[in-house]
């Protein structure tokens, strides 16, 4: 060799790298105005919606991670979040109902209560389900496309199909789902009444800090080396094969880490917005939840959750004003990402160093 | 004491075309063996079939006395078989640090994978330092020439420790200088390692190579000494498939 060069340091805790402060400030700024100024200033009404598009932002952040940084374009991350959202509304319902039936059942001429139902009574069990539903459900499935080598847009196109299968498997079951309604009309949630402002202030707190933790876990998932290792996967999966690794195991357990997050999702956004439903979670809302992903900018993981926030308030804002402008809009919003800032808003933002 | 790898009779069929024809293919632990033949040859096809990336439709692979037929590809880098690409493949978004850092993990358990790295383990320090990287070890690899990132390969390669190293055409592309560096890259690597290198060029062969074996159309064609080899009317009339004397004079001057 002709080239000299000076060993690097071989300790495990070498020369210490300067620390990147700006990182941190800003999450501990935005969580300020997220847990002090946001509550203060906005109306209960307006705090609600805040609360229903973060929820919106914990999908996104699973999004993220999957799409963004795996390479798993993922079209159907409304599943996951039904699963979540249908096991906390079920536990609702059989609480207000009492020693009696959800009154769809009884609207529906279901004389007894289904066996499916009977567990989700226990609060434990409910939770433990929005959390393990869909990781399970994910993973099956990540276990038997991935190791397929099953990617790119066959899989998006598979993440699909199962949204809409699961819109028409709800549909059907009325007597089981509540069918198209979906379940609605609670009254309690543990113990409080969940119209109550009280209520919505606590459930939009806890929206916030659930999102934070998830935020900072997914974080430290991406800087780790295992994050390096799903960066791989994402740029080179046959690569990292020959380098030892199953690509399929990293994909898996990231679509499931992805799924979690989505059925937390769901859990927190039947007490927010009092209704979970098939038209909440089939193909439409995945995709959207996909293009304000791309939108913020799906290299990031704050760019995830800032597109879903701000494509949920968009929606509202237009709804409201130019109700029939703002499908045209969103999809124009998109066109204009995709063709302009490939990363997305967040793009604009960002050091030379992470996009070079 | 068996050999590292023994391939035994295998043949490949793709859609009726015989890409192998009944190859028999024997590597000994600490050889540097070189691998030729004109295009078509099946060079590149015989080395997928020892990482497991093609199944033979016929024969065996043997690593280390047991046969690896079934094993995937990840399985055989965990054995110890290590392999570069044709087109070299690094992970542009990382740098050469990372890059190295997580070919060197590889055995690692998943769990442990959860933590940060910290600083620079010693494998990937002497990867650095064997391959001349070191200087660019913070810059991704997107920005590296097509010379480093063949180097950053082979150096990825090292830091995984493995027991038999299959090269696919490392100078392809490369400049007179870089070819020299790689040269003695290899030269390097190959006094404590197995290394099998497939290459076209002939000057680079001619100053490196010491045993080879020569492909032609799936059939082992002569196996032997560069100055065998070279010497080899067989050898002169297949390569590149042109007439005797050209050819010859392309081998020998």
């Amino acid at each position: 060799m002709t080239a000299t060069l000076e060993k690097p340091p071989v300790t495990e805790a070498p020369v210490k790298e300067p620390r990147d402060w700006r990182g941190p400030a800003l999450f501990a700024l935005v969580a300020v105005i997220g847990l002090v100024v946001m509550p203060l200033v906005l109306e209960p009404f307006r705090l609600g919606l805040l609360a229903k598009y973060l929820t919106y932002a914990i999908v996104a952040l699973g999004i993220g991670l999957a799409w963004g940084q795996g390479g798993m374009l993922t079209l159907g991350q409304g599943v996951f979040f039904g699963l979540g959202g249908y096991a906390m509304g079920m536990h609702l319902k059989l609480n207000d109902a009492g020693d009696g039936l959800p009154d769809f059942m009884v609207w529906s001429g279901v004389e007894t209560l289904p066996a499916l139902w009977e567990p989700f009574r226990n609060p434990v069990f409910a939770i433990a389900m929005v959390v393990v539903v869909p990781g399970a459900v994910a993973w099956l499935l990540g276990t038997l496309v991935f190791r397929q080598r099953v990617r790119g847009a066959y899989f998006a196109i598979l993440t699909q199909a199962l949204a809409a299968a699961m819109v028409i498997l709800l549909v059907g079951q009325q007597g089981l789902t509540g069918g198209t309604n979906g379940l609605t009309n609670f009254f309690e949630f543990f113990g409080q009444d969940v119209a109550a402002d009280s209520t919505q202030r606590g459930l939009y707190f806890t929206v916030a800090i659930v999102l934070g933790v998830l935020f900072l876990g997914a974080w430290q998932l991406q800087r780790s080396r295992f994050g390096r290792l799903l960066l791989a996967v994402r740029d080179g999966e046959d690569r990292v094969r020959f380098l030892g690794y199953n690509p399929a195991t990293v994909k898996t357990i990231t679509f499931t880490l992805s799924a979690v997050m989505a059925g937390i999702a769901g859990a927190l956004f039947v007490p927010v917005v009092g209704i979970i439903s098939p038209a909440l979670l089939g193909v439409v809302p995945s995709l959207e939840l996909v293009v304000a992903v791309a939108v913020g900018g799906r290299f990031a993981l704050a760019g995830a959750v800032l597109g879903a926030v701000l494509m949920g308030y968009a929606k509202t804002y237009f709804s409201e004003e130019l109700p029939d402008a703002w499908l045209y809009l969103q999809g124009a919003l998109f066109i204009l990402v995709i063709g302009l800032a490939p990363k997305g808003i967040i793009g604009f933002f960002r050091r030379k160093d992470v996009t070079a | 004491m068996t050999a590292l790898l023994e391939v035994r009779d295998v043949s490949v069929v793709f859609d009726g075309f015989r890409a192998l024809d009944g190859v028999d293919f024997t590597v000994d632990h600490g050889e540097l063996r070189f691998l030729i033949g004109p295009n078509g040859a099946g060079k590149t096809t015989l080395i997928d079939i020892i990482t497991g990336l093609t199944r033979p439709t016929t024969g065996t692979v043997s690593f280390d006395g047991s046969v690896i037929n079934g094993k995937r590809e990840h399985q055989r880098v965990r054995l110890g078989i290590g392999r570069t690409f044709q087109t070299s493949v690094v992970f542009e978004e990382l740098t050469v640090l990372e890059n190295l850092d997580l070919a060197a993990s590889f055995r690692r358990p998943l769990v442990s994978l959860l933590a940060r790295r910290k600083g620079v383990t010693e494998k990937v320090a002497e990867a650095l330092e064997t391959t001349g990287l070191g200087e660019l070890a913070k810059k991704k690899a997107g920005v590296l020439s097509h010379g480093q990132r063949q180097w950053l390969e082979i150096g990825m390669l090292i830091a995984q420790g493995p027991r038999l190293l299959l090269l696919d055409e490392p100078v392809a592309g490369m400049s007179a200088d870089e070819r020299a560096r790689t040269g003695d890259l290899l030269t390097e690597i190959a006094k404590d390692h197995t290394v099998i290198v497939i290459e076209h060029d002939m000057d680079f062969l001619r100053r490196y190579a010491s045993t080879v074996t020569v492909l032609h159309e799936g059939k082992l064609l002569i196996e032997g000494s560069v100055d065998e080899v070279r010497a080899d009317p067989r050898v002169q009339e297949v390569y590149l498939g042109r007439a005797r004397e050209e050819a010859a004079h392309d081998v020998v001057s």
